[in-house]
C-alpha cells in the first residue's frame, strides 16, 4: 500500500476514534453528576425546602426518571445539540456557551502565539552547549514557568501594572464607558472592522489594553513548555548522526542549525502545542477568574458557585470536545507533515 | 553563539545533582515548618492562624506583623506558614492512593491483556485527555469542601499517569524471558507479579511521585482559589488568595505576596527534587 494510503486510513481511524472519545467523556461527566454522593435538589433548594417545590424541580430536571432514561435523553439532546436549560436564568445552555466562549478562545489564541513567539526564542538556546549558562538559564526558565500559580502570577502582574503603575485595566474585557462591538463576539476583530470601517480605533484600543495583561500572564506561562520541547529536540538534532556529517562536510554552523537542525526540531514542537491547549484550559479558567474576563471557564465558576448543574455539565462536556478535536487535528496534520512517521 | 567544542554524548549530572538536592532543602524546610508550626502557635511564639479578632484589620506589614493581617484580622504570617501543613497533608495523601490503585491497575492489565485491558486503556487514556484542573474542578465541585474530599479529588487525576506508565512497562518486560522461565517453573500470575513486575516498574514510580505531587500542589492551590477543595476554615494558600483578589485593587498587597510566594517556592522545589531524580536514575 502507499504511504498516501495508509495515510488516509490512519486519519480515518482517528477520527473514527474521536466519536468514541467523546461519548466517553460526555458519558463520564453525566454519569459523575448523577452518582457522586449529594441530592442536586438540596444543594439548590436546601435541605429544608418544602416537598412540592423539591418535587417540582425534581420534574424539571428529569431527575424524577430512571437514570438510563435520564441517560437516553442526555445523549438524543447531544446529538441535536441541545445541552439543557441553565437553572439560574433560564437559558438554553449551548447559548450561553455561544456567549462566553468567543471571549475564551480571542484570549486562548493570542495567548498561545505570544507563547509559541516567546517560548521558541527561549528554546533556541538548545544550540548552546549541555550545562552552559544559557543552557541552565533556559532550562530554569522551564522550571519556573512550571511553578508560577498562573492565578498568583497574575494577581501579582495586576498589582504591578495596573493598581501601582495605573498602565493598564486591572479587569474586565472591554471599557465600561464604551459600547461594546457587536458582530462576532471577537471583540480584536470586530473593534478592527469598526476602525477601518468607521475610523473608531478606540474601540481597538480599548481592547488591546483589556486583553494585554491576562493573555501575557497566560503567555509566560505556556512559554515553558514551547521552550523546553524546542530545546530538547534541538539538542537532540545537533547531537545526531547527519548533523555532525552535515558538518564534516564544512557547512557553516549557522546553516547547520538553521537549514538541518531546526525543521526536524519544530516537528515535535507541534505535538506539544496539540498537548499545551489542555493546559491552556486549566490555565485559562484561572486566568480568567482573576481577570474577571467574560469567558467560558469564568462562567464556569459562577455556575459551579451556583450549583447549576446543567450548565456545568454542558460547559464541562465543550471543552472536553474542543480538546479531543485539536488533539485529533493536532495527530492528523502531524502525520501529514512527517514523512517519517509509520502508521 | 558560536559552538565548536565536543558535544558530550550524555548530559553532565553535575546540574541536576544541584537541583535535586536544592530541591530537597525546600521540601524538607517545608516538612519541617509543617511539624513545627503548630507547636509554636501552642507555646504562643506565633499567632494562632485562624485567630485575628484583637488584631487590625488589612494592616501592612509591621513589626507586630510581620506580614501584614488580612481583612479578618487574621496574622498573614502565620497563615502562610500553617498553609505547609495542609498542602503538604493533601498532596501525600491524594499522590499515594492514586499511587496504590494506579500502580496495581496497570501491572494487571498489563500483565493480563485482553479486554479488559483495552478497555482500561480506552477509559484512561479519555481520562487523561481532560485538562487536569478542569476534572478536578469538576470532582471537587461534587465532593464538596473536606480533606479526605480534596484528595479524591485530585487523585484521581493522577491515576492513569501511573496506570499509562506501569501499564506499558509490564506490556514490555511480560515478555522477557526470564518471565516466560519463571512461569515454566510453575510460578503463579500473583507471584510473577509481585516477585519480577512490581520490583522492575517501582523504578520509575519516584519521579512520577515528586512530578505529581508538584502538579497537585498548584491545582490544591487552583482549586482553593475558585472556592471549591478545603473547608473556609482550613488556612490553605489558594483561600487566601481568593480573599486577597478582592482587596488588591486597592493596593493591599501583602495578603497576596506571601502566601502565592509559598506555593510557588513549594512547587519549586518539588519540581527541582523531580527533575534531578530523573536525570540522575537515567544516567545511573
Amino acid at each position: 500500500m502507499s504511504r498516501a494510503n495508509r495515510l488516509l486510513r490512519y486519519v480515518g481511524a482517528r477520527l473514527a476514534l474521536a466519536p468514541v472519545m467523546l461519548w466517553l467523556l460526555a458519558s463520564l461527566v453525566f454519569l459523575l453528576l448523577r452518582l457522586a454522593p449529594g441530592d442536586p435538589i438540596d444543594a439548590l433548594l436546601g435541605t429544608r425546602a418544602p416537598e412540592a417545590a423539591r418535587a417540582a424541580l425534581r420534574a424539571q430536571l428529569g431527575l424524577d426518571q430512571p437514570l438510563l432514561q435520564q441517560y437516553g435523553h442526555f445523549l438524543v439532546g447531544l446529538l441535536q445539540g441541545d445541552l439543557g436549560t441553565s437553572l439560574t436564568n433560564q437559558q438554553p445552555v449551548r447559548a450561553v456557551i455561544g456567549q462566553t466562549l468567543p471571549a475564551s478562545l480571542e484570549l486562548g489564541v493570542v495567548a498561545l502565539l505570544l507563547a509559541a513567539a516567546v517560548g521558541l526564542a527561549v528554546g533556541f538556546s538548545g544550540i548552546a552547549r549541555a550545562e552552559s549558562r544559557w543552557d541552565l538559564g533556559a532550562r530554569l526558565y522551564g522550571i519556573g514557568t512550571y511553578a508560577l500559580p498562573s492565578f498568583w502570577l497574575a494577581m501579582m502582574a495586576q498589582l504591578v501594572f495596573a493598581v501601582w503603575l495605573g498602565w493598564l485595566p486591572v479587569g474586565g474585557r472591554f471599557p465600561p464607558t464604551l459600547l461594546p462591538p457587536s458582530g462576532t463576539g471577537f471583540y480584536l476583530l470586530d473593534s478592527l472592522g469598526d476602525g477601518l470601517l468607521h475610523g473608531q480605533w478606540q474601540n481597538l484600543l480599548g481592547s488591546l489594553r483589556h486583553l494585554l495583561l491576562p493573555a501575557g500572564t497566560l503567555a509566560v506561562l505556556l512559554s515553558g513548555i514551547f521552550a523546553n520541547a524546542l530545546r530538547l529536540n534541538l539538542r537532540r538534532a545537533m547531537d545526531s548522526d547527519y548533523v555532525e556529517a552535515a558538518r564534516s562536510r564544512g557547512l557553516s554552523e549557522r546553516r547547520l542549525i538553521l537549514r538541518h537542525a531546526l525543521p526536524n526540531a519544530l516537528l515535535p514542537v507541534l505535538t506539544i502545542t496539540g498537548i499545551t491547549v489542555a493546559s491552556l484550559i486549566g490555565g485559562a479558567l484561572l486566568i480568567e477568574v482573576t481577570f474577571s474576563w467574560p469567558g467560558v471557564a469564568a462562567r464556569l465558576q459562577e455556575a459551579i458557585a451556583q450549583r447549576d448543574y446543567p450548565l456545568v455539565q454542558g460547559i464541562v462536556v465543550v471543552v472536553a470536545a474542543l480538546v479531543v478535536m485539536v488533539t485529533v487535528a493536532v495527530d492528523v496534520l502531524l502525520a501529514w507533515l512527517d514523512p517519517r512517521l509509520e502508521f | 553563539m558560536v559552538v565548536d567544542a565536543p558535544r558530550p554524548t550524555k548530559p553532565a549530572t553535575n546540574l541536576s545533582a544541584r537541583l535535586a538536592r536544592w530541591g530537597l532543602v525546600i521540601v524538607a524546610a517545608y516538612a519541617a515548618v509543617a511539624l513545627v508550626m503548630p507547636l509554636l502557635v501552642h507555646l504562643g511564639l506565633l499567632s494562632d492562624p485562624t485567630a485575628g479578632v484583637d488584631n487590625p484589620v488589612n494592616a501592612a506589614p509591621s513589626w507586630g506583623h510581620w506580614c501584614g493581617t488580612d481583612r479578618l484580622g487574621r496574622d498573614v504570617c502565620s497563615r502562610t506558614l500553617a498553609g505547609s501543613g495542609v498542602a503538604l497533608q493533601v498532596v501525600v495523601l491524594a499522590v499515594l492512593i492514586a499511587l496504590l490503585i494506579g500502580v496495581p491497575l496497570g501491572m494487571v492489565s498489563g500483565y493480563l491483556g485482553g479486554g479488559l485491558d483495552r478497555l482500561l486503556v480506552l477509559l484512561m487514556d479519555t481520562l487523561y485527555t481532560l485538562p487536569v484542573l478542569l476534572l478536578s474542578v469538576v470532582l471537587a465541585f461534587l465532593l464538596g469542601r473536606g480533606l479526605p474530599n480534596a484528595a479524591a479529588a485530585l487523585c484521581v487525576v493522577y491515576i492513569p499517569q501511573y496506570f499509562r506508565v506501569v501499564r506499558n512497562q509490564s506490556v514490555q518486560i511480560k515478555a522477557e524471558l526470564y518471565i516466560e522461565a519463571a512461569r515454566s517453573l510453575g510460578a503463579g500470575p500473583l507471584w510473577i507479579l509481585r516477585r519480577y513486575l512490581l520490583r522492575n516498574v517501582i523504578t520509575s514510580v519516584p519521579v512520577l511521585l515528586t512530578l505529581n505531587a508538584a502538579d497537585a500542589v498548584l491545582v490544591l492551590g487552583g482549586l482553593g482559589f475558585l472556592g471549591l477543595g478545603l473547608p473556609e476554615t482550613v488556612p490553605e494558600w489558594g483561600g487566601d488568595l481568593q480573599l486577597a483578589l478582592t482587596a488588591l485593587p486597592t493596593g493591599i498587597w501583602w495578603t497576596a505576596l506571601y502566601p502565592g510566594l509559598a506555593l510557588f517556592v513549594l512547587v519549586l522545589g518539588l519540581a527541582f527534587l523531580g527533575e534531578g531524580l530523573e536525570r540522575w536514575l537515567s544516567d545511573g
